[in-house]
């Protein structure tokens, strides 16, 4: 019996990887925090879960949008910089999530292997 | 995976942040520059934030941020009636510069943070990267 290792791991590695994505986007966001003009992007989430296939392994196809701001700014400026650090902080976090679950299904795989 | 990039992302903004604070420092010094002429008088220096657009070996793109350029304040200068003063002119006016003291503190509390907000994100990265190395681990 043959294990297809990408569908072993499941959706786990593609979510890892957005993690990673949207933290670069999200920290972007927060060096403009202060720049004239800038607007504000973030990616979806739930728009990659729509189209994710996890036999298919790690897909980069996220869709960036620009973020409406609750109250636009004189210079143009869509960040708002609690939201952006909340956000910021939150993605961390179910990075550390995602890898969690990784490292669940990694040691199943092991155990399995192992014979225990 | 773009670690990579976020820290050059926090990067620039700690560079332009420390340039920032570079400029609230000369302009808080010479709050109290006296000059014999409007010519000469020190004008606040300002600094102009821009977004650098980067492409990444992925084709995505990262927001960096960087001085277009420093400018001069418009603000009126402010001229006192000082006719003992050495810089004197003819009328007896001396003019002081244009820093405004209240705004540049401001400006200097709003750059601290800002430049402490890029700190984190570098923490926050190491911390997700150093969990990633361990990925596997029992």
């Amino acid at each position: 019996m043959a294990i297809n290792l990408d569908a072993a791991l499941g959706v786990h590695a593609n979510t890892l990887d957005f993690r990673v994505e949207r933290s670069r986007v999200l920290s972007g966001n927060l060096a403009n925090a202060e720049t004239p003009g800038y607007k504000a992007r973030d990616l979806d989430f739930a728009q990659l879960m729509d189209r994710l296939d996890p036999a298919a392994g790690v897909t980069r196809d996220y869709q960036m949008a620009y973020r409406n701001p609750h109250q636009p700014s004189a210079d143009g400026n869509t960040v708002e910089l609690g939201q952006e650090q909340a956000r910021y902080s939150q993605n961390a976090m179910d990075f550390e999530t995602s890898l969690t679950f990784l490292n669940m299904n990694i040691q199943g795989l092991q155990k399995a292997i192992e014979g225990r | 995976m773009s670690f990579n990039e976020i820290y050059q992302i926090a990067g620039s903004a700690m560079n332009t942040q420390s340039q920032r604070l570079n400029t609230v420092a000369s302009n808080l010094a010479n709050a109290e520059a006296a000059a014999s002429s409007e010519e000469t008088a020190y004008r606040a220096l300002k600094p102009v934030f821009q977004t650098v657009y980067q492409q990444t070996k992925d084709g995505a793109v990262s927001a960096n941020v960087q001085v277009a350029g420093i400018v001069q304040s418009e603000a009126p200068l402010e001229k006192r009636y000082e006719p003992d003063h050495p810089m004197a002119d003819e009328t007896g006016y001396v003019v002081y510069s244009n820093v405004n003291s209240v705004q540049e503190m401001a400006d200097m509390m709003a750059a601290t943070r800002a430049f402490e907000t890029s700190a984190d994100m570098i923490a926050r990265a190491n911390s997700m990267q150093q969990s990633l190395l361990k990925l596997g681990a029992l």
